[in-house]
């Protein structure tokens, strides 16, 4: 179970990405951030994003149209 | 070839009476935004909050018909004169106007409300919610003092939070930042 869920499903990009962001300052140090979009751009920006940041992607996964991911809030 | 340009690097750093090279944080952008229709309105903004949501450091620097984004009240429109690649869906093709059709009086306001109306249908976010969430992630923003006078604008036509400035202002941020667009 994710400490924090963020449905950030309908929206487009860059909202996703932007909402994870203010999202994680809700997650303690370590905890995680289950993310859930459709925007198949999300795949490639939420990689992007953990890489650039320093925060962990744990799983990613899609079930029928819904992108999941699960991140690991390891960077301020 | 790379160990050359290497070398000539090292040598102009180690030149004696040289001022040393600035190295930008490579943590920082600028952004230089000079359009102000609702289209053009789009990547800045867009590519400032990402930014900031990735952790750099963004400025914008706001001129010309930029300016406009920053008025308190946005009015956004698009324009299909001129713009012969805008091809807009629908009856699930893709249509374009013909540029003389785009001078008819009420062309323009109906474009943008089609334009308006993908926008919110397709989950896009509005151009005053990226303004909003620009000001938030605290962008430093930049109105053009010059572009001010130009237009006749004053500070209280303009969102709270603005720092006023000109191209020097801008300049010294760009020699500072990794990152520099011109949109």
């Amino acid at each position: 179970m994710a400490d924090h869920t963020l449905d950030a499903k309908g929206l487009n990009c860059p909202l996703p990405i932007l909402k994870a962001r203010k999202a994680l300052k809700e997650v303690p140090a370590n905890g995680t951030l289950e993310i859930l979009a459709t925007d198949p751009g999300s795949v490639a920006d939420f990689e992007a994003f953990c890489r650039q940041t320093g925060n962990e992607m744990l799983e990613h996964s899609v079930d029928g149209s819904v992108y999941r991911f699960l991140i690991k809030h390891t960077a301020a | 070839m790379s160990s050359e340009a290497k070398v000539v690097s090292t040598q102009l750093q180690d030149a004696p009476g040289k001022s040393p090279v600035a190295v930008p944080d490579p943590n920082s952008m600028s952004i230089i935004v000079t359009k102000g229709s609702l289209d053009w309105a789009y990547p800045p903004f867009i590519l400032a909050t990402t930014a900031a949501a990735m952790g750099l450091n963004v400025t914008m620097f706001f001129t010309f018909y930029g300016l406009s984004l920053l008025l308190k009240k946005l009015d956004l429109q698009v324009t299909a004169a001129g713009n012969t690649a805008m091809k807009m869906p629908m009856m699930g093709g893709h249509m374009g106007l013909p540029n003389l059709l785009t001078a008819i009086p009420g062309v323009d306001a109906a474009c943008s409300v089609m334009m308006k109306n993908l926008i919110k249908k397709k989950g896009v976010a509005s151009i005053d919610d990226l303004r909003e969430m620009a000001v938030e992630a605290e962008i430093r923003m930049i109105a053009c003092q010059m572009t001010m006078d130009l237009f006749e604008y004053s500070k209280d036509d303009m969102i709270d939070g603005l720092e006023i400035g000109g191209a020097a202002t801008y300049i010294e941020t760009a020699t500072k930042s990794h990152i520099n667009l011109f949109i």
